[in-house]
């Protein structure tokens, strides 16, 4: 039952490979879904680039918000900055009802057209799952075990870094998982502020009338997202491993 | 949470940290002032942009809240002092304006700048920390919600903001403004409702059939994957079909490009919270409660509508909630496909570097996406069970 959905995802990885390296391959794919003689696939650009473009930005955003969003939430967990706690769950709720398109646009008139927008974006947005889930892991830690390390005679530091944070590992790389995925689906309406982005491509077709560069965005898309969620459940599941073998 | 029994400091942490952002703000420019609508700004600092009189009084008002968040004063001294500078700055803002525009020139230009939104936001942390620890009830919290609306609104109809760039966008688009709330409305209410009436009997039957359960959420799962943009791209191609093919389809308004591809798509999006929380809701209700009901000789229906679906009411809202706030956030990107919406101020202004336009586009988005998650928070605890937090 497990081989086939594996084969699935490396057969996946390997056409969006293919696509990506030779797009004129899948020309005749695409051709139907063109009118007027118009390509079948995006000119203006390379696609390879554009997809790499795209993942920086994610990862790089997402590398920032994981390194900020972890630190809040070791703070807010620790006696000193423990009164934190209430207003920073308030303040994670209310950031989650504010649109991407509205933090892109309204990140422009700040930092002015281009990556610089959309990473803030994407950073922000990142933030928020990669934090609750943070907080979640550090605060369900079953107590006999927090307990048995300090009875080991941890300090709170030995006690953080090896047992705390290593349990709450799944949990967080859930939260990385979502903020990624949400990420790259963000990053597409970044090429509406002129970042480079598949969004181009998206937008190209949307302008032009063309439905070929559509499908061929969104798919690279959703099939990066499909392709990067599998791999960070399978992470999460030998993280899990880890640190039930540790616990 | 309790707070540990033991000798506190005098001070308050996150008072500190908004004293230090107020006092920074304080100096920083108040107001931009730009000759046209397009032009680089000039910043006014608070002395600048305002009267004498007022800028004392708002320098006063700062320093007086600063003093009360960074002392451990009770939460509803704090909260007060929070609204009193919110208040402040939202009346001052206006007065700048008209201070800072030349008498008889439609050109200039006025808006909020980096002080202002800083004071703000260090105040608007302020009242939502005296919030938190106030703990409001749900319906003090619609209450609040409702005080805070009627103020702008009562800003708004005083045309306290009248000289602000803000409004004199809208002012040459009014109609336009409530044409485009509308649809906006419109896409995210009705892709809404449509998801209600479908995705909750997909749920009960997800709920009922656990084979087809799996196979239901993936595939929806998969959906959430496309990107909005895309995903309202590619269904301009088979409603565009359905429209030229179907007799009676465009009469309706089916058709390829605007409204219809916009809302199916955001249907399409709202589908996941709304079957995945109707499964979660009704696989939590307690077997307890289905086998007195079955005792008591209820129809399988009858359970269904008197037990399941009332105990799973909370777990479901919660879901509507969900959909509600990101449909208003989504609805922005049918500009892109001609469905209309707030996006197409945000879309248009982007495209003339015009950042008011984006503006008048992108708070009302704001507003309603925060206004439409308290209310539905609130209706989610009201229908919990009393004693059972969900």
């Amino acid at each position: 039952m497990r081989a086939l959905p594996t084969l699935a995802r490396l057969a996946a990885l390997a056409l969006l490979a293919a696509f990506l390296m030779r797009p004129d391959w899948f020309e005749p794919v695409f051709r139907p879904l063109t009118e007027n003689g118009a390509p079948a696939i995006y000119n203006q650009g390379s696609l390879l680039g554009l997809t790499l473009a795209h993942l920086g930005l994610v990862a790089l955003a997402t590398a920032g918000a994981t390194a900020l969003a972890v630190a809040l939430a070791i703070l807010v967990t620790r006696p000193f900055g423990a009164e934190f706690l209430p207003l920073s769950r308030a303040l994670v709720n209310i950031g989650q009802t504010f649109p991407p398109v509205a933090v892109l646009a309204l990140a422009v008139p700040a930092v002015g057209f281009g990556a610089t927008p959309t990473l803030i974006a994407l950073f922000l947005y990142g933030l928020l799952p990669i934090f609750e889930n943070t907080l979640t892991g550090l605060t369900t830690l079953s107590p006999a075990v927090v307990e048995a390390a300090k009875g080991t005679g941890m300090t709170a530091t030995q006690r953080l870094a090896r047992v705390e944070l290593p349990l709450a590992a799944p949990v967080i790389l859930a939260g990385i998982r979502l903020s990624v995925v949400i990420g790259l689906a963000t990053a597409t309406i970044g090429s509406t502020v002129a970042a480079k982005t598949v969004g181009e491509v998206i937008i190209a077709g949307l302008l032009s009338n063309n439905l070929a560069f559509v499908l061929q965005g969104g798919l690279i898309v959703a099939v990066l997202a499909v392709l990067i969620y599998d791999g960070f459940t399978a992470l999460g599941r030998v993280a899990g491993r880890w640190s039930g073998g540790t616990s | 949470m309790a707070t540990p029994d033991r000798p506190r400091p005098s001070f308050d942490k996150l008072g500190l940290v908004i004293g230090i952002v107020a006092a920074a703000a304080a100096g920083a420019p108040f107001a931009t002032f730009r000759a046209n609508r397009i032009v680089p700004g000039e910043g006014r600092a608070i002395w600048e942009a305002l009267p004498a009189g007022w800028a004392t009084a708002l320098l006063l008002v700062v320093a007086g809240a600063a003093l009360v968040a960074m002392l451990r004063s009770p939460a509803p001294a704090r909260l007060a002092a929070a609204l009193a500078a919110l208040a402040t700055l939202a009346l001052l803002i206006g007065t700048a304006a008209h201070h800072l525009t030349p008498p008889d020139n439609a050109y200039a230009r006025v808006a909020p700048a980096s002080g202002f939104w800083l004071l703000g936001f260090a105040f608007a942390l302020l009242a939502a920390d005296a919030l938190t620890r106030l703990q409001l009830s749900a319906t003090a919290r619609i209450a609040a919600l409702a005080a805070v609306a009627a103020a702008i609104w009562l800003l708004l109809a005083l045309g306290a903001w009248d000289g602000l760039s803000l409004l004199k966008e809208y002012a040459n688009r009014a109609d336009r403004f409530w044409a485009e709330g509308a649809r906006h409305l419109a896409l995210a209410l009705g892709s809404l409702a449509a998801a209600i009436v479908a995705g909750i009997p997909l749920g009960i039957l997800c709920h009922r059939v656990s084979g087809l359960r799996d196979a239901v959420l993936n595939l929806l799962n998969m959906i959430q994957t496309i990107p909005s943009i895309a995903l309202f791209g590619l269904l301009i191609a088979p409603l565009g079909w359905i429209a030229a093919n179907l007799p009676g389809a465009s009469v309706i308004g089916i058709r390829g490009i605007g409204a219809a591809p916009a809302a199916l798509a955001l249907f399409l999006y709202s589908l996941l919270p709304m079957v995945a929380n109707t499964v979660v809701g009704l696989a939590q209700v307690p077997a307890a409660a289905n086998d007195a009901a079955r005792g008591m000789g209820m129809t399988a229906r009858q359970r269904l509508t008197r037990i399941e679906l009332p105990l799973a009411l909370p777990v479901i809202l919660a879901g509507i909630r969900i959909v509600l706030v990101q449909n208003i956030g989504l609805a922005t990107i049918a500009a892109l496909i001609g469905g209309g919406g707030f996006g197409v101020f945000v879309f248009q202004g982007l495209g003339q570097t015009a950042m008011d336009l984006v503006l008048l586009g992108a708070v009302p988005t704001v507003a309603l996406a925060f206004a439409a998650a308290i209310l539905l928070d609130a209706a989610v605890e009201l229908t919990a069970a009393p004693g059972s937090r969900v």
